[in-house]
């Protein structure tokens, strides 16, 4: 399998916070990688990274061959690559179709509007919004919102899909349903690159695992391995039960 | 573009600019045709800036200089260099566009308020230049003599050349907005309006769009001002750039629903009418600005979405034929 996506040593600093420091690490074509780590750890920052919202102080980011360092957010997006926003970010006053159509539009394919129309439907029917398609965004629930950012980065046909805790609000139903989604956009060969603190997802979901922890990375490999790694679970261990759990899942894996 | 003629909206845009363009021609009536003129200028002033204003969610006070810029260079190249007018109002155009598109790299980098502030700002500023330019005559302005009618038949004749483009250019102003609202451009835009940075992240070119959006929305209302000022045979600074004309325009975005077609033009006609009222009535003159005051709290308080705003919400199935 060869690296879609390298991170080479990137580092990034917010005044006197560095938030991700000296990082590489690379996400392989056709898997999904996980990303954890406690709060603050930087996962975020380094989406933000990759997609282009900051460039890196240091580093090299790498993408499909090509060098994307400190790339403009738009041109990020239509070289392939979609993302998820932790705090849902819908175009509010446009309905569900119109928020894909966008990301359809604009993505990898630039799509002319017709085209983008069948492409947001298609995304829409992934993630069963099709019911909610001429809502206005701003009517759906935090769940069916959860679900339009993963339609809207879907529209775009990335071959990279970030998704920044999809799950993460959702209720136990709703959590199972989007497995089954984020399993499904994978068999159709997108490449996912996912952050989330449900570790009962991650487990499941993810054929490697990257953990970070105060903008390093800690540790890397399997969900087993992972969970099995001392210094992950010392990381951890400010949450015994969260590392309960994660010894917990890897086990069962 | 080939499959717009079949929607419907585009029949009512062609219907309402024929309505405009006959009816002072039956029964030759003059003070019907200079009421609509300022109609049609109002209607070009607000659809315009209702691309910034509705579609891409800035709010531009000065929306004026294009129209006053407009002005001053058909006027100038009318008066100093002897040009006939429609050669004039295509330089006005295109010069007014072209400028447009390179302040708009700059000060479309700030966002809010701060793009607000900026755009009074070049206001003053463009005001400043004129009133010390001195081929543009200063503050004192330039003055046409009576002879430039002559080449379109006389001041009489003239008048209605005037109008029949003024509702040319209107007409252009509204396909103008609805081609783009159903455009790539005009969704890229709209989800400008909503969300910047999501935008962004989803693959919309902003910095370009806002760019291109802001010199698209110059041209036509500065063709509209070289019309305006030819048919004024004057022009000076106080009047080509004149803050209250932005936030009335402004006012009508707002009174018709930002980010429509229709509701715009409709804001624009209703206001124009209303505003030619109070300036003729005795009691009301002068009064005109402290109306449009009270109207946009009005509006803003209790609908939000403007005039189309309430129709949409009252009669649902408009909204598949109205833009």
């Amino acid at each position: 399998m060869t690296a879609l996506l390298k991170v080479d040593r990137a580092s990034k600093r917010f005044g006197g916070l560095q938030a991700v420091k000296d990082l590489t690490f690379e996400v392989r074509d056709a898997e999904i990688l996980g990303l954890i780590g406690p709060n603050g750890a930087g996962k975020s920052t380094l989406f933000n990274l990759v997609n282009g919202v900051f460039a890196p102080d240091t580093g090299k980011i790498t993408f499909a061959g090509a060098d994307i360092t400190g790339a403009k957010p738009y041109l990020v997006a239509r070289s392939g690559l979609a993302r998820t926003h932790q705090i849902v970010q819908p175009l509010t006053n446009m309905t569900v179709l119109d928020n894909c159509t966008v990301g359809a539009c604009f993505g990898r394919e630039n799509l002319p509007l017709h085209r983008a129309r069948e492409a947001a439907r298609e995304a829409i029917a992934v993630v069963g919004l099709d019911d909610r398609a001429n809502m206005l965004a701003l009517h759906l629930t935090i769940a069916g919102k959860k679900r339009l950012e993963l339609a809207r980065a879907l529209a775009a046909r990335p071959r990279l899909l970030m998704l920044d805790e999809v799950l993460a609000g959702l209720n136990p139903t709703e959590v199972d349903y989007m497995i089954g989604v984020i399993r499904q956009i994978r068999e159709r060969g997108v490449t996912i690159l996912m952050i989330e603190h449900l570790m009962r997802a991650i487990m499941s979901l993810s054929d490697r695992i990257v953990v970070l922890n105060f903008g390093q990375k800690l540790a890397e490999g399997t969900p087993a391995e992972v969970a099995q790694h001392p210094q992950v679970i010392e990381a951890y261990l400010g949450n015994p039960k969260l590392a309960a759990e994660l010894q917990g899942s890897g086990e069962h894996v | 573009m080939l499959s717009m003629p079949r929607r419907p909206f585009f029949w009512i845009i062609t219907l309402a600019v024929v309505a405009f363009a006959l009816a002072p021609v039956y029964g030759n009536d003059v003070s019907l045709r200079e009421s609509l003129l300022l109609d049609a200028l109002y209607i070009t002033l607000a659809s315009n800036l209702n691309l910034m204003l509705g579609y891409a969610g800035y709010v531009n006070f000065g929306s004026i200089v294009f129209f006053g810029l407009g002005g001053y260079i058909c006027v100038w190249l009318v008066n100093s260099y002897k040009w006939t007018l429609a050669p004039s109002l295509v330089v006005a155009g295109v010069c007014v566009s072209g400028l447009a598109l390179i302040f708009g790299f700059g000060i479309l980098r700030l966002r809010g308020a701060f793009f607000a502030l900026s755009t009074i700002g070049v206001i003053e500023a463009v005001q400043a230049f004129a009133e010390n330019f001195t081929p543009w005559g200063g503050s004192s302005g330039i003055y046409l003599p009576a002879s430039i009618f002559t080449p379109l038949g006389g001041p009489a004749h003239a008048l209605w050349i005037i109008y029949f483009i003024m509702v040319g250019v209107m007409g252009a102003s509204l396909y103008l907005s609805y081609a783009i609202k159903t455009s790539k451009f005009g969704l890229g835009l709209l989800a400008i309006g909503q969300n910047e940075d999501a935008a962004a992240i989803l693959g919309v070119p902003t910095s370009r769009y806002k760019a291109v959006v802001y010199s698209v929305s110059a041209f036509l209302p500065a063709i509209a001002g070289g019309l305006y000022f030819f048919k004024s045979a004057f022009i000076q600074p106080s009047d080509a750039f004149d803050l209250s004309l932005s936030t009335e325009a402004l006012v009508v975005g707002m009174l018709g629903g930002q980010g429509t077609v229709t509701g715009v033009a409709i804001g624009a006609f209703l206001y124009e009418e209303l505003r030619g009222y109070l300036l003729t009535s005795s009691t009301f003159a002068n009064f005109q600005l402290v109306v449009s005051g009270a109207l946009l709290l009005l509006i803003v308080l209790f609908f939000p979405g403007g005039l189309m705003g309430w129709i949409y919400s009252r009669f649902p199935r408009t909204q598949k034929v109205l833009e």
